[in-house]
């Protein structure tokens, strides 16, 4: 049950290309395949733990102050996991600066608790955690990868296509360094899923006027 | 998580829209959360401190490493070789008995009385206020001035950018300009850390024959010494360092401490 429930999150229930979940900080930090690594490991931990105590204590959370309850306990878990990341990987949280802290604006997290943690036992939501975490991380990762290549001819900081500037042959495309390639790439990401797998598309709620008359 | 133990019995069976479950819960939660994150942090914070004092070391020790042969003058001259002075900016003149390693420079310009504000019209690295007292460290043989290295910060394009830049002896001749923070979008303007680029500013002149600061970071190439290459697809970043440096070799930056020094070694 847990290997299908990761399955599905990585491709047919993405949290990113299919739920649009996480979007704002797949922009960020997918400039490098090294900082997205980090983000992922960090987001995974975030991830995991919250929908564990969420979903651990989701019969005494009242509905009506659910939303702050769920929000509190993972801002406390975010600043924590950044915490970590300033004391044992500290060139690295430079690099992630904010962006960390702003796991907690994450949509995925707060996503999946509310979705799922809320109604679920511990470890059936420890699983969707984790399978949600990889689906993300798998995105950001191909992501950082497209972005690293193309905008800096690195990857993970090795260098792929040596520079024009340090005698190679390739000019580096900047704008891939900046958060609108982001958007680019995750589009066409989404676009490739899509027509892979036609059954992912969602139907329209309601009819478009040329389609009908096609359909028709 | 919801603290079950200082309840009164019964709690976690009353009804969840009972108006007590409902506050124990919440303020339970905001107990137990806070008292995690301050824990954390409180446990951490040395560590934090560690890396970071690291990490300024590495730069300095860089710092001193991209002027040739100066590791052997401070290794010559013992424990004097490096020494860190404050300087009374608007003065110029070296503060006695400062206690320097307790400075802190975020600290200090935005402090009510350590901080001097910084007119509009003056302002090029968009600071709005600096420290009135700030360290510098300095490298002397048998009483002479060989290496003056200045901290600086300013404004670039998304963050505070944060540099030491070493003078050589004649104050005037760039020794080495080293970025130590900044977060500048990557690929573009955070090129400025890199060694090449920083490589481009030593031995560059920042004033012209009269002590005029007329260092720039200019488009297209550097043609003569006061001017260094810009980084293309990053000039606001590149035109922050160069303001920033402009605004610290400035009169109201380091100016009074260059000039002073350059009159007492003339």
């Amino acid at each position: 049950m847990a290997l299908r429930e990761i399955r599905s999150a990585l491709v047919t229930s993405n949290p990113v290309t299919q739920q649009i979940l996480g979007i704002c900080s797949a922009l960020a930090v997918s400039t490098s395949v090294a900082t997205a690594f980090t983000m992922s490991v960090a987001l995974t931990a975030v991830l995991c733990s919250s929908n564990v105590i969420i979903s651990s204590i989701r019969r005494h959370i009242p509905p009506s102050v659910r939303l702050i309850v769920q929000i509190t306990i993972i801002a406390s878990l975010v600043i924590v996991t950044d915490q970590v990341l300033q004391a044992y990987a500290f060139e690295l949280s430079r690099q992630l600066s904010i962006f960390v802290a702003l796991i907690v604006t994450n949509c995925l997290v707060l996503g999946r608790a509310e979705s799922f943690a809320i109604r679920n036992p511990v470890l059936p939501s420890l699983v969707d955690g984790f399978a949600n975490a990889l689906g993300y991380s798998l995105i950001l990762l191909l992501v950082g990868t497209v972005r690293e290549l193309l905008g800096q001819g690195t990857w993970f900081g090795i260098t792929i296509f040596p520079l024009a500037s340090d005698g190679g042959w390739f000019e580096p495309i900047g704008l891939m360094s900046l958060a609108p390639s982001a958007f680019f790439v995750i589009g066409f990401l989404v676009w490739f899923i899509r027509s892979w797998r036609r059954d992912l598309v969602e139907r329209l709620p309601y009819g478009v006027r040329g389609q009908e008359a096609g359909d028709g | 998580m919801s603290d079950p133990d200082r309840r009164p019995a019964g709690f976690l069976s009353r009804s969840n829209d009972d108006p007590i479950k409902i506050f124990g819960v919440a303020i339970g939660v905001a107990l137990i959360c806070s008292l995690l994150v301050s824990g954390v942090t409180a446990y951490l914070r040395p560590i934090q401190e560690a890396n970071l004092a690291a990490e300024r070391n590495a730069r300095m020790g860089a710092m001193l490493d991209a002027v040739p042969g100066l590791r052997d003058v401070i290794a010559e001259s013992g424990a004097d070789g490096l020494q860190t002075r404050m300087v009374d900016l608007d003065t110029g003149q070296f503060v006695p008995d400062a206690n320097v390693s307790a400075f802190d420079y975020d600290t200090a310009a935005s402090s009510e009385e350590l901080a001097v504000s910084i007119p509009a019209d003056r302002d090029l690295a968009r600071l709005r206020t600096r420290p009135a007292q700030i360290p510098v460290n300095i490298v002397e043989r048998d009483g002479e001035l060989l290496l003056l290295v200045l901290p600086m910060r300013g404004r670039g394009y998304q963050s505070t950018i944060i540099a030491l830049m070493a003078l050589e002896s004649d104050l005037r001749t760039v020794a080495a300009l080293r970025i130590l923070e900044q977060g500048e979008t990557a690929g573009l303007g955070a090129r400025i850390e890199t060694p090449e680029w920083q490589e481009g500013w030593t031995g560059k002149q920042v004033a012209d024959s009269n002590g005029t600061i007329v260092i720039d970071v200019v488009r297209g190439g550097a043609k003569t010494a006061f001017e260094v290459d810009g980084i293309s697809g990053a000039t606001i970043t590149s035109t922050g360092v160069a303001n920033t440096v402009r605004y610290w070799l400035g009169d109201h930056g380091f100016g009074p401490l260059i000039e002073r020094l350059r009159a007492e070694g003339a």
